[in-house]
């Protein structure tokens, strides 16, 4: 059983104009959604706030959950069911922390929701993080999702380019630039940013094409997948972060494998007439592997999905907007940027 | 063909061993290491506390203050008011310039650790700015944390929780994992009472309405005695005017333990070290028929009027205690005091039944998706695939036991690691079979298709696999709790993939095909 047939030959970089511009509209849109709402939709892990989950023997409306709230002092509260309405579980939210209801939050909203419904709840989880906490995280965040970045840099470059030394000055001077500028507590969005700008423009001018083609292929990938959580309003957490961090490990691990095979080919033809189909033979080749390994992961992701509980939910859709959109860019973005890189020269 | 060749006996090795540390997790077996489970899992409690280190130092200046009070007075020395100020210092202002030499022998024989930015010429006298060094303040900022750590721990140990993990976490903020805990708002509401016990005399002489309204006299503040009842809920505060001279703190106490009164109210009995006892039986012999404030952070518990000395050391504290608050209390008088008030500044508490749920769907997802992976090799490669399957179990059996044996914790992102461990893990034998296929293409033997397949689909497998892992260890550096459990099941993984798909897997192939000379492959 075969997907590809032996000696298909799509013309993926006669193409790469249409997915150029097919990802660009949907990095503008995320780009733009993430504007209109200024930025993702926090969860209390960056934002700070309280959470609790509430789970009751039998159905209740969302209008007595509230006015159970209301009678504890808790107004500027959020009410939605959690998971399968089945299960009549509900997450509240509010932003303020835990000290306006002193060290007995859970206990308080068990006895005013009591109150409210007649019902014993079962809290089944609550959290709490301080605003304090909650910058840090969002810093850590960023900075884990950088570092990534470049370290991987300095491994593409020199194993595809062996620019050891000039992959890791320049990774470590940006780490450094990073390091100082987030002392003086400039904004770490805009600053992350920065750097990966930068960083681009100086891999270009260093002539590490490889490396531009990987790293444009991730930013593409974490662009897209948080502009989709922006889009849909999905709640970004801790653990989205740990998934953007695995979709730039798993995307990577498929853009190198075509990153070999262009090596491996480009060992046995010095005609550099033959470029373009020298980078199309290496995807076709590719393809196969690709697509089986992409299927697989996505098989385990759908599982987790459906059958992962609600908790787990928005981490396994992560990650399977990742794998799509990682497989896709090692494809259309990753080799098509370093042929055009390569054509410079 | 000899069966147990040096490469095979290594590899049965490793499976044997990974299931020795793996059998642990569900028997009481050798060698007693099991796989934990996370708090998110079991459930439990994990807080973060900020240590408010400040307050020790000013708790520190303020001691300095009353010190040098007494130095002064004990020299004979006439001051203007000595008054805290900002940035750790102390302004002194002493009466008559004539004593300035007397002051400066006082402060370098005894202050010698204070700095001295200024010393000024006021309107009667001389007026000293003393200020505490960073050196010493940051020393005693490091010291509160460990002590509220010391305290925290020994109040946690009463309470009773089993396996807590309490640590420092950064400069002031310390970790607390409580896990399988039954009723976290109390454990709460433990580790954050600073149980600073005082004894101070009630001002006789003073009217407290007067005070009230206005301001207390100096040397006198207004502390409250709140009484709640029992049936109505409804609480009552009653004002004191209180001396604000602490005639002996909680540092004295040997034991405090809940005992119950004639009318079977629970209070909390307390003793005095031998130092103590004396300095109690001074205060009682000095100040019959006064008033006595029991005093714990900063609330009146009761005021009992002194009849008699009290020798032997022991006294009561009453308030209509439920009988969990008197125990709590008596917990926390026992481990001692906080250095300095503890706020927590992040709380996540997972109920018991949520962590069973967590697990139950992690492992549903985890087994629907290992067999739809399973069925999806062997439909697309055959024998091949039934290689790769094996080799997949076998990887699932080397991340468990890798668990156990490092003592890492499973959290739910971990099982989520674990199952994305399934699907990427059959990548690499992805990748050499493809390979194999196509030097079947141009001819190969199959043996000859193997061994090729193998050797140029090595190089890319590492290069492909080392990215992730770098992912992973970035993740794992940045991550909390149960992120760096996904992490840790990532890294795992990806080194149990290589080593099933290169080695294992290889030296299936190997065996099989060192059996018969075969014209075809099951691919």
């Amino acid at each position: 059983m075969q997907f590809i047939k032996p000696g298909t030959n799509i013309d993926f970089m006669g193409m790469r104009k249409v997915g150029f511009i097919f990802s660009l509209i949907l990095i503008l849109a995320g780009i733009v959604s993430l504007i209109i709402h200024n930025g993702p939709n926090y969860g209390i892990d960056f934002a700070g706030g309280t959470l609790v989950q509430v789970k009751f023997p039998q159905k209740v409306d969302v209008s007595d959950i509230r006015n159970g709230l209301d009678d504890i002092g808790l107004n500027d509260v959020s009410v939605q069911g959690f998971g399968d309405p089945a299960a009549n579980e509900y997450l509240i939210r509010t932003s303020s922390d835990a000290d306006t209801l002193g060290n007995q939050l859970a206990d308080t909203v068990a006895k005013g929701l009591k109150d409210a419904t007649s019902l014993a709840p079962d809290i089944r989880r609550v959290e709490m993080v301080g605003p304090q906490v909650g910058e840090d995280l969002k810093k850590k965040a960023l900075l884990a999702i950088f570092y990534s970045l470049l370290f991987i840099t300095i491994y593409i470059s020199g194993r595809f380019e062996q620019k050891w030394t000039i992959a890791g000055i320049t990774a470590g001077a940006l780490m450094a630039a990073v390091y100082f500028l987030s002392v003086v507590n400039l904004s770490m969005p805009f600053l992350i940013a920065a750097a990966l700008i930068v960083s681009l423009v100086l891999f270009w001018y260093l002539q590490l094409q490889y490396a531009i083609g990987a790293i444009v292929a991730l930013i593409h990938d974490v662009t897209i997948t948080v502009g989709i959580f922006s889009l849909l309003n999905l709640d970004f957490s801790l653990q989205i972060i740990a998934a953007l961090l695995t979709i730039i490990g798993y995307s990577l691990n498929d853009t190198i494998i075509v990153f070999d095979r262009i090596r491996e080919n480009i060992k046995g033809n010095s005609n550099n007439s033959m470029v373009s189909d020298l980078f199309n033979r290496s995807i076709n080749e590719t393809l196969s592997r690709t697509i089986l390994t992409s299927l697989t992961t996505l098989v385990v992701l759908l599982a987790l999905f459906l059958l992962g509980g609600e908790i787990i939910h928005n981490f396994a859709f992560a990650m399977i907007i990742g794998v799509v959109v990682g497989t896709y860019s090692s494809v259309f973005i990753a080799s098509p940027i370093v042929f055009m890189a390569h054509r410079k020269n | 063909m000899n069966f147990f060749t040096t490469k095979r006996v290594l590899i049965l090795g490793v499976i044997v061993a990974a299931i020795v540390c793996l059998l642990p997790t569900f028997t009481n077996t050798w060698p007693h290491k099991k796989i934990n489970l996370g708090l998110d899992l079991q459930g439990g409690m994990h807080l973060v506390l900020e240590v408010q280190n400040e307050e020790a130092v000013n708790a520190e200046i303020d001691r300095t203050i009353s010190q040098l009070k007494l130095d002064l007075k004990n020299e004979k020395i006439q001051h203007m008011g000595i008054a805290k100020a900002a940035d750790h210092k102390i302004i002194a202002r002493i009466s008559g310039a004539d004593n300035r030499s007397s002051v400066e022998n006082l402060l370098s024989d005894e202050y010698a650790s204070l700095e001295i930015p200024s010393v000024k010429n006021i309107d009667g006298g001389i007026s000293f700015t003393l200020r505490l060094p960073d050196k010493e303040s940051n020393s005693i900022k490091k010291m509160a944390t460990e002590q509220a750590l010391e305290t925290i721990r020994n109040r946690i140990d009463e309470f009773g929780v089993s396996e807590p993990d309490i640590r420092i976490q950064s400069d002031n903020r310390i970790l607390l994992q409580l896990p399988g805990i039954s009723d976290p708002e109390r454990a709460k509401g433990l580790i954050g009472k600073t149980a600073q016990l005082t004894f101070q005399l009630v001002d006789e002489q003073g009217d407290v309405n007067t005070a009230i309204h206005g301001k207390p006299p100096v040397g006198d503040e207004i502390l409250y005695q709140v009484k709640k009842n029992a049936d109505t809920g409804n609480q009552t505060k009653t004002p004191f005017l209180i001396k604000k001279h602490v005639e002996l703190d909680g540092s004295h106490l040997t034991n405090a333990r809940v005992e119950f009164d004639q009318f079977q109210q629970p209070q909390v009995g307390i003793e005095f070290s031998r130092k103590g006892a004396k300095i109690f039986e001074r205060i009682t012999g000095a100040n019959i028929n006064k008033r006595l404030a029991i005093v714990l952070d900063k609330n009146v518990y009761s005021a009992p009027n002194i009849q008699d000395r009290i020798s032997g050391g022991k006294a009561v504290i009453t308030g209509h205690f439920t009988l969990e608050e008197a125990t709590d209390l008596a917990i926390a008088l026992r481990a001692g005091s906080l250095p300095a008030p503890v706020k927590i500044i992040e709380e996540r508490t997972v109920g018991p039944t949520l962590g069973a749920d967590s697990v139950r769907t992690g492992l549903l997802s985890m087994l629907v998706g290992g067999v739809l992976v399973v069925i999806f090799m062997v439909i697309y490669y055959k024998g091949a695939g039934l290689i790769a399957d094996l080799a997949l179990i076998v990887n699932i059996i080397l991340i468990g036991g890798g668990l156990a044996v490092l003592g890492a914790t499973l959290t739910l992102p971990g099982i989520a690691g674990i199952i994305l461990t399934i699907g990427m893990a059959v990548d690499a034998n992805v990748i050499i079979f493809e390979r194999i296929r196509e030097e079947l293409r141009t001819g190969r033997s199959p043996k000859a298709a193997v061994d090729a397949g193998y050797d140029r689909a090595t190089l890319t497998i590492m290069d492909a696999n080392v990215t992730t892992f770098i992912a992973a260890i970035v993740l794992f550096q940045f991550g909390t709790g149960p992120i760096k459990g996904f992490a840790v099941t990532l890294m795992l993984g990806i080194v149990a993939s290589l080593f099933t798909a290169l080695i294992l897997s290889k030296s299936i192939y190997d065996m099989i095909l060192a059996n018969k000379q075969s014209e075809t492959l099951s691919i």
